[in-house]
């Protein structure tokens, strides 16, 4: 690799970090008088808290996995941005408005304002928590990935890099108006994947239109049973989004459950958008870097794709800006995680509260994954993902699908659930991920791909322990219930 | 790749204790029947079914609290039965024989009017019915009789009639504290109530001077404070909810900083920021209408001739938080350490002993008005609000 390559790379990186810390930091700095207040108070539109939802949202997967996986398996995992795109849509009939309206800001927020339960409470902080490391591990290893690629860095290097980022920003309290990072870091993202693919797009015209072909028998081993991978998939990204830790945090910005809808509407809008571009980038890396396809590190193919096909100076630019967008992305998602996860530690595990305890807590919700993500072996960025969002199917969606359209959920039903839905989920991705059971047979495929059983016994559980202990439904459910599904403007009438 | 299954593995089975340890820390207490003599072992034993009892009780008594409170009653007297009763039914009874309810209220008829302990025969025709005798003492809260405790046992005791007696006593003070709760509650409301009719008199009187002279002058911006002035007074003076929301509080300081700089014109400078994501946030109802009504107040004290009041509102994790500033004469720390223990004496700072009595009641003292002050140094006031907590919603 030549030697400018490196620097436009390592100065686009660079910048990138630096506009995070410095937006994060002094955005809202700005003071304003009196005469402004309506401008200082107006409270997040939905278009702007739905860029901010998917800036946070669009993870490493999104940027190089989703690439990567199309390249070497083809046509078949143009599920994964469909996925990871619908899970809106299921957010957005089911719970978005509700969610909103219950003014929890996180999701052990709503397991004790639904259940009025301590322990559920307890238990969700603890499957937050652990969903949250799992979609870490990832991200920390996408940027040791990028960085290694790029300026040919040891691994580690990336992982410690974006990690370190994260925690002084979070920890010090740069990320205050953390709305506008995020905000930035979305636009980021799309134009550093929409440009270098514009011009990708019109090298390949040049080149005489070379027809794409996914005949090719393939030579890396993903799934003996493809069609049950495949709904194992579809089933976790459907109903895992809702779960999100960072993505249920933003919704509390929003003011009230019809905006919350709106804003879902308009995040579906800006990440279907973002979506179309990553097969592009699969399907161009098919032609011009087929060796990726054979063992090669297939998550690399957007970052290699423009030196590839453009080449020269041009070809070095867009391949910086590409650099900027993926670290946009490792950096958005992981702080927005962090801050998360955090969030939680500091309210549920650890004894007292203060600022200290948020810090302390900062690094040890960034001390794991990191952990995690130098001693365990490379999954493909999209699949590690994937195995987040089972977690998150398995035990949060039918905590929130029926605590909002059940009445007859009660605490020891939740309890179940959690613990045989989501605790079976989180034990198979951990035995995957360990290479305790290999490829091929039905025992890999079950643990790797656990959405498509484990999120029916979440909710069988659920519903049967609830049913079975009728005498503890909590006294407030009606109450609950009525906040949930009233508009606002019906309720705040009403003397509580 | 062994040794990262390895690790893995290790950070499950943490994960799984971590469940384990989170789920089982409410915990019981730790029992000490083990320990001690016989006597003392009986001593704990009581001390204990004592303590189950109570928490029910604080409620006060209803038919709930007594369901849940009188079978550990009935193991701390050790009869066959045992019953609770309010002025005019049984609320729960408690162990064999229930047919004897239907004379209880007749029986303790002359009790709940005299407040004196009785004892009487059951009178059972049912021969093999163990409950022949009973003893039945009041419940008083201020010498008030609430209900009474009726105690059955096969025949005469002595010491069941003290041990009644006690038991009762026992109770009574468990329903002077539940009192005690709901009238501090009550209080709490009585004073939200005088805060809200407490921004009436002399704010409305400056105010209305103050458009006053502007109705010649500039009939526009008169026009403009009226609306004002209306919007403010019909938040301040709305009937319902404890809560509300920061957007709409910061909404009515607002209305309540033009109507003040109308009076005050350039000598007051205000300074706002707020960060967008706390908006939604709920807190108690009227929170921070006085603290800046306070910084208003030390700001203008005196010969002073401008002052300026920074207001801001920032987004830190889980929590929002608030920054009351001014620039004003300040406070003597000593002094504000006694009117926040409420022996402040006449009116001035009733606002920031409110404030911060229905913070730590609602959020617990770790929420409590943080101040740092000196004489001639301003004052900046901190407020933690967090974005949620069971049972406080904004309207």
């Amino acid at each position: 690799m030549s030697s400018p390559d490196h620097l436009a790379s390592v100065v686009a990186v660079a910048l990138v970090v630096l506009a995070t810390v410095l937006v994060g930091g002094f955005g809202l700095r700005i003071s304003r008088t009196t005469s402004d207040f309506y401008v200082a108070s107006r409270t997040v539109r939905p278009r702007l808290n739905a860029a901010a939802i998917s800036g946070e949202y669009l993870s490493a997967a999104s940027f190089l996995g989703i690439a990567g996986l199309v390249l070497v398996h083809g046509p078949d995992m143009l599920w994964y941005p469909v996925g990871y795109t619908a899970g809106y849509l299921v957010l957005l009939v089911f719970v978005a408005a509700p969610l909103r309206r219950s003014g929890a800001y996180t999701l052990p927020d709503f397991a004790e304002g639904r259940l009025e339960s301590r322990q559920v409470r307890r238990l969700v902080s603890v499957f937050v928590v652990g969903a949250g490391w799992l979609y870490l591990v990832p991200q920390l290893q996408g940027a040791g990935l990028t960085l290694q690629i790029l300026t040919g860095a040891p691994g580690w290097l990336g992982d410690v890099l974006v990690a370190s980022v994260v925690v002084i920003a979070v920890a010090a309290g740069g990320m205050r108006s953390i709305t506008f990072v995020q905000v930035f870091q979305y636009w980021l993202k799309l134009t550093a994947l929409l440009v270098p693919a514009i011009f990708l797009v019109l090298a390949w015209q040049g080149d005489g239109r070379p027809r794409v072909s996914f005949d090719e028998q393939i030579s890396v081993f993903r799934a003996d049973h493809p069609l049950y991978a495949t709904y194992g998939l579809i089933v976790a990204t459907f109903l895992g989004t809702m779960g999100l830790p960072h993505v249920v945090v933003r919704f509390y910005t929003s003011p009230n459950g019809r905006d919350a809808r709106r804003t879902t509407v308009a995040v579906l809008a800006l990440v279907g958008m973002f979506y179309v571009l990553p097969p592009v980038y699969g399907a161009l890396g098919r032609l011009y870097a087929p060796e990726l396809m054979h063992g090669g590190d297939a998550d690399a193919a957007v970052l290699l794709l423009p030196a590839r096909v453009i080449g020269g100076v041009g070809g070095d630019l867009l391949g910086a800006l590409i650099a900027g967008g993926a670290f946009a992305a490792f950096l958005s998602t992981a702080s927005g995680l962090t801050m998360a996860v955090a969030g939680v530690i500091t309210q549920d595990v650890l004894p007292s509260r203060g600022v200290r305890h948020f810090r302390l807590a900062t690094v040890l919700a960034m001390a794991v994954p990191l952990a995690g993500s130098l001693l365990v072996s490379r999954v493909p960025v999209a699949d590690a993902v994937g195995m987040a969002f089972a977690v998150s199917a398995s035990s949060f969606c039918p905590l929130l699908v029926l605590g909002i359209w059940w009445r007859r959920l009660t605490p020891p039903g939740a309890i179940a659930g959690l613990l045989l839905g989501g605790g079976s989920a989180l034990l198979s991705v951990a035995i995957t991920v360990s290479g305790a059971v290999r490829p091929p047979g039905w025992p890999h495929a079950l643990l790797a791909w656990p959405a498509v059983w484990s999120v029916p016994v979440g909710f069988l559980a659920m519903i049967l322990v609830s049913l079975a202990t009728p005498g503890r439904i909590p006294p407030g459910t009606n109450a609950a219930m009525t906040r949930f599904h009233l508009p606002e403007a019906l309720t705040s009438g009403r003397a509580r | 790749m062994t040794g990262a299954g390895i690790a893995v593995l290790a950070v499950v089975v943490l994960l799984l204790f971590g469940t384990g340890y989170l789920l089982g820390r409410t915990g019981r207490p730790v029992r000490t029947s083990d320990v001690g003599t016989p006597v003392e072992h009986a001593t704990f034993e009581t001390l204990h079914t004592a303590s189950l009892a109570a928490p029910p009780l604080r409620a006060g008594l209803t038919e709930e609290s007594a369901r849940r409170s009188a079978g550990r009653l009935r193991s701390l007297l050790g009869t066959d039965a045992l019953c609770l009763t309010d002025r005019d039914r049984i609320l729960v009874w408690d162990g064999d024989g229930d047919h004897h309810g239907k004379g209880v209220m007749e029986h303790v008829q002359g009790l709940l009017a005299s407040g004196r302990d009785t004892a009487f025969h059951t009178g059972c025709e049912d021969l093999d019915c163990p409950l022949r005798w009973a003893v039945a003492v009041p419940l008083t809260v201020d010498h008030r009789v609430l209900g009474t405790l009726v105690a059955y046992a096969p025949r005469e005791s002595a010491v069941l009639a003290r041990a009644a007696g006690e038991v009762a006593r026992w109770v009574c003070v468990q329903l002077e504290l539940a009192e005690l709760d709901r009238s501090r509650t009550k209080l709490i409301e009585a004073e939200i109530k005088a805060l809200r009719a407490q921004i009436s008199p002399h704010f409305i009187f400056n105010s209305l001077a103050a458009i006053a002279s502007f109705v010649r002058t500039d009939p526009e911006q008169a026009r403009e404070l009226l609306l004002e002035f209306a919007d403010f007074t019909r938040y301040s003076f709305r009937r319902h909810g404890e809560f509300t929301t920061l957007a709409d509080e910061l909404h009515s300081i607002d209305q309540y900083l033009a109507l003040v700089r109308a009076r005050f014109g350039e000598r007051l400078a205000v300074t706002l920021q707020v960060a967008p994501e706390v908006l939604p946030v709920a807190l108690p109802f009227l929170c921070l209408q006085p603290l800046v009504e306070n910084a208003v107040k030390h700001g203008l004290e005196g010969a002073v001739t401008a002052s300026r009041i920074t207001i801001s509102a920032l987004d830190a994790g889980s929590e929002a938080e608030v920054v009351i500033e001014d620039d004003g004469t300040g406070m003597d720390p000593d002094r504000l350490r006694e009117i926040l223990r409420g022996e402040g004496g006449t009116s001035t700072g009733i606002g920031l002993l409110n404030v911060d009595e229905r913070l730590r009641q609602v959020y617990g003292d770790d929420y409590g008005l943080v101040i740092e002050t000196g004489v001639g140094a301003g004052m900046k006031i901190t407020l933690r609000l967090p974005k949620y907590r069971a049972g406080v919603h904004g309207s």
